[in-house]
């Protein structure tokens, strides 16, 4: 059959198009939820109208994005039975596990709580429909937390047996799945990249209106609390990756290996600048390089021996027999790059927009701006020049974008680099797809998803521009005269203060 | 009892628990063309559902990762087996998702009009391929001895299975237009009244008739009981419904749908996808079960989850108890 055509290329193809299209929507999801919650907190704090304009206008992007998040994640439920039945029945005993637990605690405290907010505007008292999103937003970190459990065991498979009548793998030790450094690792690596996004989301959308000079109030505040989020998002996601490879290096030296395009172990082995290899003879025909950095990376010391991808591919032969071991090595490379590479400039952005933006006690007097004011971005002691200064709102507009590509690639990049293992060591990919499941059958469902998911968007980007664009909505009389009873207040016959 | 039993039990209590619960949104989405005269209307229906129907869905997800869990096979050869009706769903499930959150965000008619057709048809086809799904794995498909189905998708569409997808389609419609009546305040909750009898009285003669047969070809004592009370609270929700006691009509429709759900597992029962090509093929609680260990783990869990999960989401309902009607849908978007 042709390779290109084969079920379990199209099988991959799909995973890896719904996965990463599901996943845009994940990080901001996480951070969005959190980034409302603190800002609905505020409004019931200070009563302040403009943190509840900001909750309001957040709030609304964070619906449109968390539709798309939710319905995109069901397919993810069910297409490893769909397209990886092999997969499912090998796996299943361990990697079920977790999911079923996300479902039953995750999903259902999500899915419930996000409704009542949504209608409970006029159906609760303030600090109660303030609960129910601060439990929308735990209900998303639990969400992550368990599919990432299920992911780093895939990554890192222990807590197993391999049950020597049925040859599949049983679960042995649940906890350890559940608290291996794989799982906190990726956990604390993916909730930062998720700070980081949302951050970026709220960053780019304020310097669009600030830049115009519309809206300002809100963006003003809705600028510093998405330059905060992007700050120590973009910091903790370095480090979380720091952690990350050290711990991969460890337990998937191929994909770091490959990650750096590092062919053969060296000691003080450098860090890759750039580089462009030919992969079959296995060595690189021009590279620029900071020696030992990969080594520092690798181990916390200058020196340590890092092992390449020739090394590793050959302890992988003699361990698992003939054959070859290496991921796409320009994937896992390049992959490897555009993840630092977005994420880093997103959080550049923010740091330096932090500081030009900085609170008036840092700021001579004459700059200081009031609350319906735009701020002046200032560098030292003299404002940045009107070309300067669309320049860094421009840039802030760009950031939005960025944090999305890194994430996109860190999973490309990690899933890619874990070939030609779908479960590290242990389950190959090729013998993980469905043997019933006809190539007919695979190619209709990649072409259904793949078309659905380009028209819903369009739908969606279209609907995220008319709302940013919109700006804050003006508040009502009964936005600042919330309930004090359950159910609300009366049997007025007063609209729905949100219906569908 | 062992702990693939009860799992074979709680998996069970999943599915009921999302046919209870989405078969009214399922009906309240086909409602919108059969029962609401315009756009206001429509969307009172809409708005019945609209804080809850995304926390029903997740019965789905908790049916499908427990099954996984518990019963990898079992989920394997499902959904890999029954690829293109699943396909279907899960469309239809994202469209309508979608449809739901996106529908009111334009005021254009058309956006408006198409993401209407929207929910009806993806409310239509789901709850009416998830019959034909059921019946299709109480009736046994081609499973060969490696637990792989072997059958065409056409082996899927079958007298049986087509009873099947129009008993759930009825039921579910008028479990929605039952759901209705109790919802919603003025003129459109008479016709929902009104239109639930003659749903229930279609309803009635489909379930009847896919129940006995179900009853004839692969029934035992057991199941002959859940067939009694399934037929008893059909009886019942129409009776309710017929007297003005809408909240009875209610329960026992909801009733109806887990006696039916029971008295198909009853069938299956030591079985949970019987194969039609050897008795000896076929998935059982036994061969296509988890570890002890895993089993233990999510009965812990399920355990502890579920009173909290039916507290919680209980309680919305009880939130969002007021009746609604025209009045109550703002025309602002």
């Amino acid at each position: 059959m042709d390779i290109a055509l084969a079920p379990e290329t199209l099988a991959r193809w799909q995973f890896g198009i719904t996965t990463v299209y599901h996943f845009l929507f994940v990080p901001l999801t996480i951070s969005l939820a959190a980034l409302v919650a603190v800002l609905q907190t505020a409004w019931v704090r200070t009563e302040k109208e403009k943190y509840l304009k900001a909750t309001k206008f957040w709030g609304k992007l964070f619906l449109i994005n968390i539709a798309m998040g939710v319905v995109t994640g069901i397919v993810q439920e069910f297409q490893f039975g769909m397209n990886w039945s092999d997969y499912s029945r090998f796996v299943g005993d361990v990697f079920g596990a977790p999911l079923a637990f996300e479902a039953l605690i995750a999903f259902f405290f999500e899915s419930t709580f996000i409704g009542l907010w949504i209608f409970g505007w006029d159906k609760l008292p303030k600090k109660i429909h303030l609960a129910c999103i601060w439990m929308v937003s735990i209900g998303t970190v639990l969400s992550a937390y368990f599919i990432l459990a299920a992911n780093s065991w895939m990554q890192h498979p222990v807590g197993y047996r391999i049950n020597p009548e049925s040859g599949r793998a049983e679960l042995t030790d649940f906890w350890l799945v559940l608290t291996q450094n794989t799982t906190l690792a990726q956990v604390f690596h993916t909730l930062t990249a998720a700070v980081l996004t949302g951050g970026a989301f709220m960053v780019g959308i304020a310097a669009f209106h600030l830049m115009r000079g519309k809206h300002i109030p809100v963006m003003r505040t809705s600028l510093r609390l998405g330059l905060v989020a992007v700050v120590i998002g973009g910091a903790l996601v370095a480090v979380s990756g720091d952690v990350l490879a050290k711990v991969m290096f460890k337990q998937q030296p191929m994909k770091m290996a490959a990650a750096e395009a590092l062919w053969d172990g060296e000691e003080r082995a450098p860090f890759s600048v750039f580089a462009y290899g030919d992969v079959d003879k296995g060595h690189n025909t021009v590279a620029i390089e900071v020696p030992g950095l990969l080594s520092f990376l690798a181990d916390s010391d200058f020196d340590s021996f890092v092992p390449g991808i020739n090394d590793v591919n050959k302890a992988e032969q003699e361990k698992y027999g003939p054959g070859d071991y290496r991921p796409n090595i320009p994937v896992a490379y390049w992959g490897f790059r555009w993840m630092i590479g977005f994420g880093m400039a997103s959080f550049a952005i923010g740091a330096v927009g932090l500081w030009l933006t900085r609170r008036k006690f840092l700021l001579p007097a004459a700059l200081r701006t009031g609350e319906d004011e735009r701020p002046h971005l200032v560098l030292f002691r003299t404002p940045l020049s009107p070309r300067l200064t669309r320049l860094y709102w421009l840039a802030g507009v760009w950031t939005l974008g960025f944090p999305l590509i890194a994430s996109s690639w860190g999973w490309i990049f990690t899933e890619m680099g874990r070939q030609p293992w779908v479960v590290y060591g242990v389950l190959r990919t090729r013998d993980a797809v469905s043997p019933g499941v006809s190539q007919a059958e695979v190619l209709t469902s990649m072409a259904v998803f793949t078309a659905l998911y380009a028209v819903l968007a369009v739908i969606e980007v279209k609907l995220l521009v008319k709302y940013v664009k919109a700006g804050p909505p003006e508040l009502t009389e009964a936005d600042l005269n919330p309930p004090t009873r359950i159910g609300g207040d009366g049997t007025s016959d007063r609209p729905m203060a949100f219906s569908y | 009892m062992q702990l693939h039993d009860v799992w074979f039990v709680l998996i069970a209590v999943l599915w009921t628990g999302y046919f209870f619960l989405e078969g009214f949104d399922f009906g309240i989405g086909v409602l919108t063309k059969l029962l609401a005269r315009g756009r206001p209307e429509k969307r009172v229906l809409i708005n019945t559902i609209g804080p809850v129907w995304d926390g029903n869905e997740v019965w789905l997800l908790t049916a499908g990762g427990a099954t996984f869990a518990a019963f990898p096979d079992w989920y394997a050869t499902l959904f890999s087996g029954f690829y293109l009706p699943f396909l279907a769903i899960l469309v239809c499930l994202i469209i309508r998702g979608v449809a739901f959150e996106y529908r009111h965000k334009r005021a254009e008619e058309r956006w408006q009009a198409n993401w209407e057709h929207a929910i009806f048809w993806t409310s239509l086809l789901p709850a009416f391929l998830w019959g034909m799904v059921f019946a299709n794995i109480v009736r046994g498909v081609e499973i060969d001895r490696n637990k792989e189905y072997v059958g065409g998708v056409l082996d899927l569409f079958n007298g049986y299975s087509l009873l099947g997808g129009l008993v759930t389609l009825a039921l579910f419609t008028f479990h929605g237009a039952v759901f209705a009546a109790l919802k919603t305040v003025g003129d459109i909750r008479d016709r929902a009244r009104a239109l639930a009898t003659r749903l229930g009285v279609a309803t009635a003669v489909a379930a009847v008739g896919f129940l006995g047969w179900t009853q004839a070809a692969h029934g035992d004592g057991t199941s002959l009981v859940a067939l009694a009370v399934a037929v008893a609270a059909l009886a019942g929700a129409l009776a309710a419904n017929i007297a003005g006691r809408e909240g009875w009509s209610f329960a026992l429709s909801g009733v109806t749908i887990a006696a039916a759900v029971a008295m198909l597992f009853l069938t299956l029962f030591p079985n949970v996808m019987p194969s039609s090509l050897d008795d000896a093929w076929s998935l059982t609680v036994t061969n296509a079960a988890s570890s002890p260990y895993t089993l233990k783990i999510m009965t812990w869990c399920a355990a502890v989850a579920t009173p909290v999960v039916l507290l919680y989401q209980g309680w919305t309902y009880w939130v969002f108890r007021k009746r609604i009607g025209t009045q109550h849908i703002a025309d602002a978007h």
